[in-house]
């Protein structure tokens, strides 16, 4: 868009303070999932029995149709083993509004391969989490790499172009960007990074997984070439403090343009946020997800012009905006001072300074207890809030 | 490339609206891309644009200035790029 056509405050601004439906939002259906990947969001494996019944996700859909909501991410868990998953894709897509759902590709046979590639309205984001089977297995749990290459191979023989190859970035993987770029070229994919936060079993492992200081240059660099060729739903807007920006909105949208809905209808600010400290409210109270999203307490707040604390003396604030809420949250930081990234390394230095005290822990636990977490596969859970958006500015 | 005024021009049938304070959010479901409005009269314009033979009458019909002819087709070059807009076919 011409800048020339803008007046007045910036769109930042009006994103800043809410809009009366969400840009886009991440729905997990169900906290199930055949695998258990060290890092996921959601803490998934086990079926919460209070999850949504089909009816209820119906009533949702039609709400979001209502507040004209484009489309929904749709993670987990793993989706697809809810018995009705393919019965509310069509009702959703009937009801004008899209889907992106995310899956490690167990369950994506040829014949659901050629479904999907028939539909204009459905996305499919495949996650790997390392270019080859040991890096990504180490994660994601054994096998897990060929599932997901074979879901690949059939959605790229049914002639489904242009699925999203969705992987989060780790300190193991970062030297592996160019045979990421490269196995989604295979299969006619859109390549799709995103940031490791320390969310649901993610804040386990994040001190060993997160990516080196060295290493965040690496990947900014590496994004910077690639322009709007490499997706990363806003991840990595912390980044923007080595100078550019990467393409994307480059805001926190937390219960302002995103949120996340839950398997059993709790509604928090954003997908990485799995804690009583934002959760705005649940789509089977009265007012439905609508209310929550216009009116609940926390979201108002969070629309609330929103003070830069210690960061806000630093000259690079207006581009990181003092980076990722969950992030600052779940190693036990300040919400209002620097991301644990902060590529000026202030994160660091404060995570080293902490004492004693433990940080918050993610609200609750699908984990599976038989799970063995020295090889915990994963789960389609790297949803990020602004996924899938290809902002064109 | 820039946009021609001169030409009949519509919105994409994959490309929904949804009007906002600042102007609109337009998402293309054939290519999944999102784009603002930056104002409720580019909104127009755009909602206007089948209904028109030209682009410039378009831009007429909701109120665009001479003076500001040029930015909005700049606008709109930058929508028709991304497939929000495309050409009718000329009776």
């Amino acid at each position: 868009m011409s800048q020339t056509v803008t007046r007045g405050k910036r769109l930042v601004d009006h994103f800043e303070i809410g809009l009366d439906a969400p840009i886009c939002l991440t729905w997990e259906l169900t906290y199930a999932c055949n695998l258990a990947c060290v890092h996921c969001l959601s803490s998934s494996g086990r079926r919460d029995p209070r999850e949504l019944s089909t009816a209820e996700c119906m009533t949702v859909i039609d709400e979001l149709q209502r507040m004209q909501v484009f489309y929904v991410n749709i993670g987990g868990g793993e989706p697809t083993v809810r018995r009705d998953f393919w019965d509310l894709l069509d009702y959703a897509t009937g009801h004008d509004v899209g889907v992106k759902f995310s899956t490690n590709g167990s369950r994506i046979t040829a014949e659901v391969a050629r479904r999907l590639a028939g539909s204009d309205y459905v996305d499919v984001q495949v996650s790997l989490d390392g270019a080859t089977a040991p890096v990504n297995d180490a994660i994601r749990g054994a096998g897990s790499y060929a599932t997901a290459i074979r879901a690949m191979e059939r959605l790229a023989e049914a002639g489904m172009r242009n699925f999203k190859l969705s992987v989060v970035v780790t300190r193991n993987n970062v030297p592996q960007l160019d045979l990421f770029a490269a196995i989604a070229d295979r299969y006619g994919a859109q390549l799709r990074l995103t940031r490791l936060r320390p969310s649901g079993r993610g804040a386990d492992v994040w001190d060993a997984l997160h990516p080196t200081a060295a290493q965040q240059r690496q990947l900014y660099d590496w994004l910077r070439e690639r322009g709007e060729r490499v997706l990363t739903g806003d991840s990595f807007f912390h980044l923007a403090a080595y100078g550019d920006p990467l393409p994307g909105l480059n805001l926190c949208g937390a219960g302002r343009v995103v949120c996340l809905i839950d398997p059993v209808g709790d509604v928090y600010a954003c997908p990485f946020a799995i804690h009583d400290a934002f959760l705005a409210g649940n789509v089977r109270t009265a007012g439905g997800f609508t209310e929550v999203w216009r009116h609940s307490e926390l979201f108002t707040r969070l629309r609330r012009p929103q003070t830069g604390g210690a960061c806000s003396s630093c000259a690079h604030f207006d581009s990181c905006r003092g980076g990722c809420m969950a992030a600052k949250f779940f190693t036990g930081l300040a919400l209002d001072g620097p991301d644990p990234e902060c590529v000026l390394g202030h994160g660091e230095s404060l995570l080293a300074l902490r004492g004693s005290e433990p940080a918050p822990r993610p609200a609750a636990d699908h984990s599976r207890a038989a799970v063995n977490h020295a090889r915990r596969p994963a789960p389609a859970c790297d949803e990020s809030p602004l996924a899938g958006l290809e902002v064109i500015r | 490339m820039s946009f021609d005024l001169e030409r009949p021009w519509r919105l994409h049938r994959q490309v929904a609206l949804r009007p906002e304070p600042f102007g609109a959010l337009a998402y293309h479901f054939g290519n999944r891309r999102l784009s603002f409005l930056k104002t409720r009269k580019l909104l127009a314009v755009v909602q206007a644009l089948g209904e028109h033979p030209t682009g410039r009458d378009a831009c007429r019909s909701a109120g665009v200035g001479e003076d500001e002819l040029t930015a909005y087709a700049r606008a709109l070059e930058a929508l028709a790029a991304s497939g929000m807009l495309v050409e009718r076919e000329s009776r």
